[in-house]
């Protein structure tokens, strides 16, 4: 299998032709150096990404919380997980770091609050 | 039963209403929109002309003068921005001199004070931002520059503390003529009355039509604007016209009474009443025309642009008074410049013949007074201190770039016919009009809207109707 | 008249580091002004991650890059003024300011840091012909909704303009549950940071128009559509290739403005260029003890060096008040081929520490070579694959090089073929 995709390892933003063998890479091209091979393999075999949104914060002194993925997750289950954080909300006071939500979408991953949110 | 209801709530809806509650009579204004000064009067150009313009035997030209000369006074009553700034009217070949006297001339038939032709170098001496191919220039000093919004609301405050009701969001869809009386018919209410006055704007032929057999057919002509940040507003002090040649009637270039530039507008007839869309070519248009007056116009100081519709006919004049096939309706219609001028002559004429055919009794508590909203930054220091002392809110700033404190815009949407929308607290107070355009102080005013009127933040509109910012709350469409 | 040795206007990131780097230059007597209700400023709104990989080797949201130097400087016991609007300054470093609880206050300052971030280019600026309904905002003022209150603008968006605040919105847009149609750019490239194209639009299939306008806005009360087109090299609209695309929510992510009205007042000189003031090697600007830093000198790229930056202007905001500020004769900074400006313009001979020049290029360039001329002398030429205008770029001079250089009049930095 083959897949096209930009490194962005810089702002030269590399058009990577990645080759992929039974989940494997096994060639890269396109690319202008070694990020781009590293960049190619982890894109192609793991995509990762941290996802951020806010939850609504009870008798806080603001109404939202910014929140964030403690780690990244995979790539595919961010609309999953964006559907699972739907109807939560959180109560004040809430400390930065503080874990909101566990375990989203069976990652094993938590939902930290990025933000420390006062009692109103 | 009301005595008098005026159909459209803009400046000379609103005049009118003023000038009839010096009577006792029972009147109301029922206007289509949220708030008042929604069509024409919120998009012009915000001149209050010296009145050369007009010839002395149309409506225009006996009128405008006068009017021009009610606005130190009314200024002082209602409290709202006014500045005789001068206008000039540049000619910019020899062989149109001649017109320029002209000019000069129907000014002084129409009774404007204190005109000059100056030369081309006397007048760069007074806007020494002009071209050199201005060769002369009719200066009128009594040409002046208006707050349109806030002349308006305050036509309408005082209007209504003298006890004249408002009613918006009402459109007028059909008028019944019984014996002696109309009922107006709007998509929610019926209002029985006495005397219908159409103030309708660019809709008044529609209202006209519905019961006159004399019918007209407002054409509206658009016309497009640029207005410029405050970093250029005094590039020149007066309102610059251009003489109007085969080639057409010229731009303008004019500070405004906030101390930024307007330029515009164009003139293109149109069908639609309600398309008020800027477009590239007019825009181009105005501002290739400007370069005829002034040497440069950085655009990079563009603010906003918008359109203005001209309610006009093909008459070429206003017409007003009562229509002679039905007694009682009485039409304030085809107001096209100089309209925003002789609003206040208008409202005066039109509650003059009300009176007579009503027989209307003088209002004992007629206060011609209203207090407009602190404009807080304008103040002095010691003004500005007993402000705050008496109200912590003047020392909150919402909108950063006009200056405006959160006491003033709560003072916007808490006093009588107060905004309900953004654009409302805009135009009263100022806040979102700057050169930010709202980037900053949307959400706040969207806030204060919210807590004051009582609505959910998801009801708060941009200007009433279906202009509401927010559709939802997120993850609600997951 | 309170008197402070300095006084920062701006609680945002560079206000921030500038008010820590203060303090540890010795500099006790200081205040803080912001007119937000909480410090941090826009870095609050900003909740996705990918802020300090620079300053902390860590990829932090807005929230926490700005919470770490607010718990700093409450550590620090710096006073700081929240609500509170500077409305004046003047040459002679006077402060008015305005806030609800201590009314109209009249501050003196030895130094004053100007640190008010950046506005955004509002429609206006555009003249994009069409409606003017609801539905028309900045991504600025989009991410406030979202971000601050959880409201969504609209459920079907285009966005005008490929900054990184558009790219950024366009995702959290998706991510709460709008379609974004497209991200609609009028240059050949964007002005965002690559790792924004692919994270923000890519991953989520959002079509990237690059030469590309919207030239009619559509809609009366709410915005309905808006028609684009492609755009020839200068820029024009090609009328055949317009396309409407149906949508209620047009976001503008066409630029950020530094904020100087307030250096207006002062008189600070500023460039017609970066929109920012004029500053030489101590970022302090025309007027003595005024110094800036931040965005409101220049629009950055990433808040690290924004960071940097406001630790420079610190420093030497301190050495002015303490007296120790040493001037060299003044030498001027040429931008010329291909680069757009540099901050500071002119620097000077002599200078006790190395100089930081940060400076942006005027269009893509591939393959050429970054050079730097003292006088006549080409001092660097360094090979660039790439140089883009959305990325900020930094050469830092040594003491050594100005000594070799003692009667150096002129620095020209330009984009080489070769």
């Amino acid at each position: 299998m083959q897949r096209e995709i930009t490194c962005i390892g810089c702002p030269m933003g590399c058009n990577l032709i990645v080759q992929i063998e039974n989940g494997e890479v096994v060639n890269v091209s396109g690319n202008s150096c070694k990020i781009g091979i590293d960049h190619a393999k982890k894109e192609c075999t793991n995509p990762t990404r941290i996802v951020t949104t806010t939850f609504p914060v009870l008798n806080g002194i603001y109404p939202r919380v910014a929140v964030k993925t403690a780690e990244a997750i995979p790539k595919y289950k961010i609309e999953e997980c964006m559907k699972a954080l739907k109807d939560v909300a959180v109560t004040a006071p809430i400390s930065r770091g503080d874990i909101l939500f566990r375990n989203i979408v069976q990652t094993g991953i938590n939902i930290v609050a990025t933000q420390s949110v006062a009692k109103k | 039963m009301y005595d008098v209801v005026i159909v459209g709530a803009g400046v000379v809806g609103c005049a009118i209403a003023r000038e009839v509650s010096r009577y006792k009579l029972k009147t109301i204004v029922v206007e289509k929109e949220n708030d008042v000064c929604c069509g024409t009067s919120k998009a012009n150009s915000a001149i209050i002309h010296a009145g050369f313009d007009a010839k002395p035997d149309t409506l225009k030209g006996k009128l405008n003068a006068k009017a021009n000369l009610m606005y130190d006074e009314l200024a002082k009553d209602l409290d709202f921005p006014f500045k005789r700034n001068g206008s000039l009217v540049l000619c910019f070949k020899e062989e149109d001199k001649p017109a320029l006297q002209e000019l000069k001339e129907r000014g002084e038939a129409n009774g404007v004070p204190d005109m000059q032709i100056l030369s081309g170098d006397e007048v760069r001496k007074m806007e020494p931002q002009l071209t050199d191919e201005v060769v002369a220039a009719l200066y009128a000093p009594t040409g002046g520059i208006v707050c349109p919004f806030n002349l308006t609301i305050a036509l309408a405050e005082n209007a209504h503390m003298n006890g004249v009701e408002f009613a918006f969001n009402e459109e007028v869809k059909e008028i019944v003529k019984g014996e002696g009386f109309f009922i107006v018919k709007t998509g929610n209410k019926e209002y029985e009355t006495q005397l219908v006055v159409n103030a309708a704007g660019v809709y008044s032929d529609v209202i006209n039509n519905k019961v006159s057999e004399e019918k007209f057919t407002i054409i509206p002509r658009r016309g497009e604007y640029n207005l410029f940040d405050r970093y250029i507003g005094d590039m020149v002090t007066c309102t610059l016209f251009q003489l109007p040649t085969k080639l057409g009637k010229g731009i303008l270039v004019s500070p405004t009474v906030h101390g930024n530039l307007i330029v515009g507008p164009n003139a293109v007839d149109q069908e639609d009443k309600d398309n008020i869309d800027t477009t590239k070519e007019g825009l181009e248009d105005i501002m290739a025309k400007a370069l005829l007056s002034v040497r440069t116009i950085p655009l990079g100081n563009v603010i906003t642009s918008f359109t203005g519709l001209r309610a006009r006919t093909d008459k070429d004049d206003f017409i007003l008074g009562e229509v002679k096939d039905v007694p009682g309706f009485i039409n304030a219609a085809s107001i096209e410049s100089p309209g925003l001028t002789c609003a206040p002559l208008i409202g005066k004429y039109i509650a003059e013949s009300i009176k007579e055919i009503l027989e209307a009794e003088i209002n004992p508590y007629f206060n011609p007074k209203r207090k407009g909203i602190v404009c807080f930054s304008e103040q002095d220091e010691d003004t500005k201190r007993a402000l705050i002392k008496e109200n912590p809110l003047y020392g909150q700033i919402v909108c950063r770039c006009e200056s405006v404190t959160q006491a003033q815009i709560v003072d916007a949407i808490t006093r009588p016919l107060g905004a309900k929308d953004t654009d409302g607290i805009k135009r009263r107070t100022r806040a979102g009009m700057g050169r930010c355009q709202g980037g900053f102080c949307l959400v706040r005013n969207m806030e204060l809207l919210e807590q004051e009127l009582g609505v959910h933040f998801t009801e708060v509109t941009k200007f009433g109707k279906a202009s509401s910012f927010v559709v939802g709350i997120d993850k609600e469409d997951l | 008249m309170e008197a402070y040795d300095l006084i920062i206007i701006g609680g945002g990131p560079a206000g921030l580091g500038a008010a820590l780097e203060a303090k540890r230059q010795g500099i006790t007597n200081l205040l803080v002004i912001d007119r937000e209700p909480r410090l941090g400023g826009i870095l609050m709104q900003c909740i996705h991650n990918g802020f300090g990989l620079h300053t902390f080797k860590e990829e932090l949201t807005g929230p926490e890059y700005a919470e770490r130097f607010i718990e700093e400087v409450v550590k620090e016991k710096i006073p700081y003024w929240l609500n509170t609007m500077v409305l004046d300054i003047t040459e002679d470093k006077k402060v008015y300011a305005l806030n609800a609880e201590k009314g109209l206050v009249e501050l003196q300052a030895k130094a004053i840091i100007l640190a008010m971030g950046c506005r955004e280019r509002p429609r206006g600026a555009l003249m994009i012909p069409g409606a003017r309904c609801s539905g028309i905002l900045t991504a600025g003022a989009a991410q406030k909704l979202v971000n601050m209150k959880g409201y969504m603008p609209g459920r079907k968006v285009v966005v005008l303009g490929s900054g990184d605040i558009g790219l950024i919105m366009a995702r959290r847009m998706t991510l709460e549950g709008a379609k974004v149609e497209a991200v609609v750019e009028l240059l050949p490239y964007s002005s965002g940071l690559k790792r924004n194209i692919v994270q923000c639009l890519e991953d989520y299939g959002i079509p990237l128009k690059l030469s590309h306008t919207v030239i009619k806005i559509h809609g009366k009360d709410r915005l309905q559509g808006v028609t684009i087109a492609q755009v020839d090299d200068k820029r024009q609209p090609i009328m055949d290739t317009q396309r409407y695309i149906p949508c209620d929510t047009l976001l503008l992510s066409v630029g950020l403005l530094p904020e100087n009205e307030l250096s207006r007042k002062a008189g600070v000189e500023l460039s017609s260029i970066t929109w920012g003031p004029i500053v030489g090697p101590h970022l302090e600007t025309n007027i003595p003890g005024i110094f800036a830093c931040g965005n409101v000198l220049h629009v950055h790229d990433l808040v690290d060096n924004v960071t940097l930056e406001s630790y420079e202007a610190a420093k030497h905001a301190a050495e002015f008040i303490k007296g120790e500020q040493v001037k060299g004769e003044a030498v001027l900074v040429t931008a010329t081929e291909g680069v757009r400006y540099t901050v500071p313009q002119f620097v000077e001979n002599e200078p006790k520490a190395p100089i930081t020049m940060r400076f942006r290029v005027d269009n893509v360039y591939r393959n050429k070579y970054l050079a730097v001329y003292f006088d006549e002398e080409r001092i660097v030429h360094k090979k660039k694959r790439i140089l883009t205008p959305g990325e900020m770029e930094e050469l830092t001079f040594s003491t050594e090089l100005f000594k070799k250089h003692p009667k150096l009049t002129s620095i020209t930095f330009k984009v080489e073929r070769s």
